[in-house]
């Protein structure tokens, strides 16, 4: 296929090379006749050349028309005026050719006066089929495949006709007239076809108007002109041409439809204009919805909207905050004393709720019909709602009373549904971000605080070490540890901070610290738990305590030495009687009492452990944790687990205790931290 | 959940803490305590017979009014604490700070000594 560019390129020169060729062409077959010497010429070249005149230009502006495609309505109009005015202004040259000549000779020359005719017909034609085209674009301008059809049928049968130049035919023959017939019912359905007046705005209306009856006084001009030329000594005349009295006729009733639809479309014009601006702000409104907006933003376009919708004289927005103290944020045309006056009038003034279908008479705002306020007589108050919570109200006032009618009030509260939806959303977001953000920092937590648990237990000869532990939450507050002061002394800590989750967490990693800076200085328990109270003492929340025992294990003296700050009683099984038992040593936990009388409540014990005992220290996670039906496990459980692991080594008995716990616990998990930490003597 | 009923008698207030003290009821126990010792009561008793279970947020509750009442001069006793409640006042190690008790009479006897 031929490009567009190309397309335009062949059918334009052609055009006029034919118009061109079939003016010396007739001439030349006029001049013959004149004289009486036949000039050889076959008689079906004349309209042959007329009818590639026609097909050239057609082609050639139905592939101009569609080049340009992005063309206003007024503009299309505006090309037809200016293809007429240039069609005007060269049949006027004509005209004044002859008036010039008056009673000259050459005035009443048949050559000469063909030769203006065919100049005439030249730019008439190619205003005819310029407009042809571009009311093309405007018939079509809401398609339907009928319409489509239709459109087709008239323009190709259009195209047959002028293959018809190549007979001759008579005028008012039976053939000229059914065809005739044929396309003006064509052109008066398919000129019906006026949508597009319907997207003219006011301005556009009226200039429509005036390009549309330049137009049609254009047609009547060259129609005139056209025929007042002698047609006897005319070699073609367009007036027996079906193509060019049918492109005379749709034009001119195109024209005239679209003059008077567009003169009574008028008066509704502003109403149209005021029905699709409300659409479009509803159409920004709900657009607020999927983008993030803040609220300041959907306020102002719900209020500017709303007061542009029922063309209110003045209003303001008032917002709530969670307080329930009021705010104006926007004002039109009102000062803050004016706002307090109206309100005290709308108190003393009758109101009725809101006409709306669609929301009920609760959540619809309020309408005073006869406002008792000098300068606004009536007033509409809407609420905007969110989560069934009031957060603002949007008053309208107009200087007239009764000046909101029923379109009014509900395209302002469909107005209000739309801008609370938003807020809503823009909320949920601004939530949604804040908690996706919480959620990542609680991971970050996690994972300090997972390096805050010893990863690998320092290994002795003279002992087996394994554990075990669980946050309930993102993070936990139990705490073990081991700290290896020399190749025979070992610090060992297992702690509990109250509460859980990120307080309880940070508290862990303050014993931290206080564990590792201190155990270094191997201090005895009771100077090592004074420490840390008083450390802890001064952070702590006055609530909040941490229960610990801090052991210290000798392996030449094979010596245990440790104190209890509250925690629970640690659990030892002494092979030599294979039997467990709790340390019930007397204790305090840590910033229970944050004065120097602390450390009389510590009792520090000392034992000598021999091969095969086994320590276990836990947290309240464990014995305090309930099955499916809600029993709680206890010190007694705990203590047999042992025994009857007791021949295992540490890690097998940590595996199992974890098992049999978890096995205990059921479907529920645990809601409290487990820690659990096994020691077994070689 | 937990409720919280107070009788004046005589000189003295009994406050009845009846349920379970976790980390949320506490915040509610804290309350009436606090109010109870604004309002310069001398002598409180402390009825925990229906104390089903207390969280380390509710020891907590108890723990923050030590030095106030040793500070405020008050007489402050629980009494009638199942085996289990005590046990975990006991581990803490509050039962040296607080008089734990067993009968009302007993607490009665404690508050109005001296």
């Amino acid at each position: 296929m031929l490009s567009q560019k190309a397309i335009l390129r062949i059918t334009g020169p052609l055009a006029f090379l034919s118009w061109l060729i079939l003016l010396v062409v007739n001439l030349i077959i006029y001049f013959g006749e004149i004289n009486q010497v036949p000039s050889g010429i076959p008689s079906f070249i004349p309209p042959a050349l007329l009818s590639l005149f026609f097909l050239s230009l057609l082609i050639f502006f139905r592939h101009q028309v569609d080049k340009a495609k992005r063309m206003n309505l007024v503009d299309m109009l505006w090309r037809v005026f200016v293809t007429g005015l240039m069609a005007a202004i060269v049949t006027i040259l004509v005209i004044f050719v002859f008036v010039l000549l008056g009673e000259n000779r050459l005035a009443q020359n048949p050559i000469f006066i063909n030769f203006l005719y065919h100049l005439d017909l030249g730019v008439v034609t190619v205003f005819l089929v310029a407009t042809f085209t571009i009311y093309k674009r405007l018939v079509l301008y809401q398609k339907s495949k009928v319409l489509i059809n239709t459109w087709y049928i008239f323009e190709y049968g259009l195209m047959v006709s002028i293959l018809l130049n190549f007979f001759h035919i008579e005028l008012f023959d039976s053939f000229y007239i059914t065809t005739s017939i044929f396309f003006l019912v064509l052109s008066l359905y398919l000129s019906v076809n006026l949508k597009w007046v319907a997207y003219l705005s006011f301005k556009e209306k009226w200039k429509s108007i005036l390009l549309l009856v330049l137009v049609c006084l254009y047609l009547y001009f060259f129609i005139t002109v056209l025929s007042g030329f002698p047609s006897e000594i005319l070699i073609v005349d367009l007036v027996d041409n079906v193509f060019a009295t049918t492109l005379f006729s749709f034009i001119f009733i195109y024209s005239l439809f679209s003059l008077l639809v567009i003169l009574f479309n008028l008066p509704t014009t502003s109403v149209f204009e005021q029905k699709l601006k409300e659409a479009v702000n509803i159409q920004m409104l709900s657009r607020t919805i999927q983008e993030k907006r803040n609220e300041g933003e959907i306020y102002q376009m719900f209020f500017f909207s709303s007061v542009s919708a029922v063309f209110a004289d003045a209003a303001f927005l008032e917002s709530f905050d969670e307080k329930g103290a009021n705010r104006i944020i926007l004002k039109e045309n009102l000062n803050e004393v004016q706002i307090g006056e109206i309100k005290d009038s709308l108190a003393s003034s009758k109101v009725r709720p809101l006409k709306s279908p669609q929301v009920p008479v609760e959540q619809s705002g309020i309408i005073a019909k006869a406002l008792k306020y000098s300068g606004f007589r009536s007033l509409m108050m809407l609420p905007l709602i969110v989560k069934e919570k009031e957060i603002a109200q949007l008053y309208l006032l107009k200087e007239v009373s009764d000046g909101f009618n029923d379109e009014m009030q509900n395209i302002i509260t469909t107005f209000a549904n739309q801008a609370s939806i938003s807020i809503e959303n823009s909320r949920l977001m601004t939530e949604t971000v804040a908690n996706e953000r919480y959620q990542k920092e609680l991971k970050i937590a996690k994972e300090v605080q997972k390096a805050l648990l010893p990863t690998v237990l320092e290994k002795d000869p003279a002992f087996e070490i394994s554990a075990f532990s669980q946050a309930a939450d993102e993070v936990g507050g139990d705490y073990y540890d081991i700290f290896k002061k020399s190749d025979i002394q070992y610090a060992l800590i297992i702690a509990d901070v109250s509460g859980k989750g990120t307080s309880a967490a940070f508290h862990m990693s303050q014993l931290k610290g206080i564990f590792q800076s201190l155990s270094e200085l191997a201090l005895d328990p009771k100077e090592f738990l004074r420490h840390a109270n008083s450390a802890l003492g001064r952070c702590l929340d006055k609530r909040s305590f941490i229960t610990a025992s801090y052991f210290l294990i000798n392996t030449t003296e094979s010596s245990i030495k440790f104190a209890r700050a509250g925690h629970c009683p640690t659990l030892y099984f002494k092979k030599s009687d294979n039997k467990a038992y709790y340390f019930k040593n007397k204790g305090l936990g840590l910033g229970v009492l944050r004065n120097n009388q602390f450390q009389n409540y510590i009792q520090v014990h000392q034992m000598n452990y021999e091969s095969g005992d086994i320590m276990v220290l836990y947290t309240d996670g464990i014995t305090e944790s309930k099955n499916d039906s809600g029993e709680e496990l206890g010190y007694e459980a705990l203590k047999n687990w042992i025994e009857e692991n007791a021949h295992f080594d540490a890690d097998t008995i940590k595996n199992r205790i974890a098992e049999t716990f978890l096995n205990f616990c059921g479907q529920e998990p645990p809601d409290d931290d487990y820690t659990v930490v096994v020691i077994k003597f070689a | 959940m937990v409720e919280i009923e107070k009788d004046q008698e005589e000189d003295w207030i009994v406050i009845r803490v009846i349920g379970e003290v976790d980390a949320s009821s506490s915040i509610k126990l804290d309350q009436e305590l606090s109010d109870v010792i604004e309002n310069n009561h001398k002598k409180i008793l402390v009825d925990c017979e229906k104390l089903e279970y207390i969280s380390s947020a509710g020891l907590g509750v108890f723990m923050s009014y030590i030095q106030v009442l040793e500070k405020k001069e008050i007489k402050f006793v629980l009494y009638n604490l199942s085996d289990k409640v005590q046990n975990v006042f006991e581990i803490l190690g509050l039962d040296q700070l607080l008089p734990i008790i067993g009968t009302k009479e007993e607490a009665l006897q404690i508050v109005n000594e001296g």
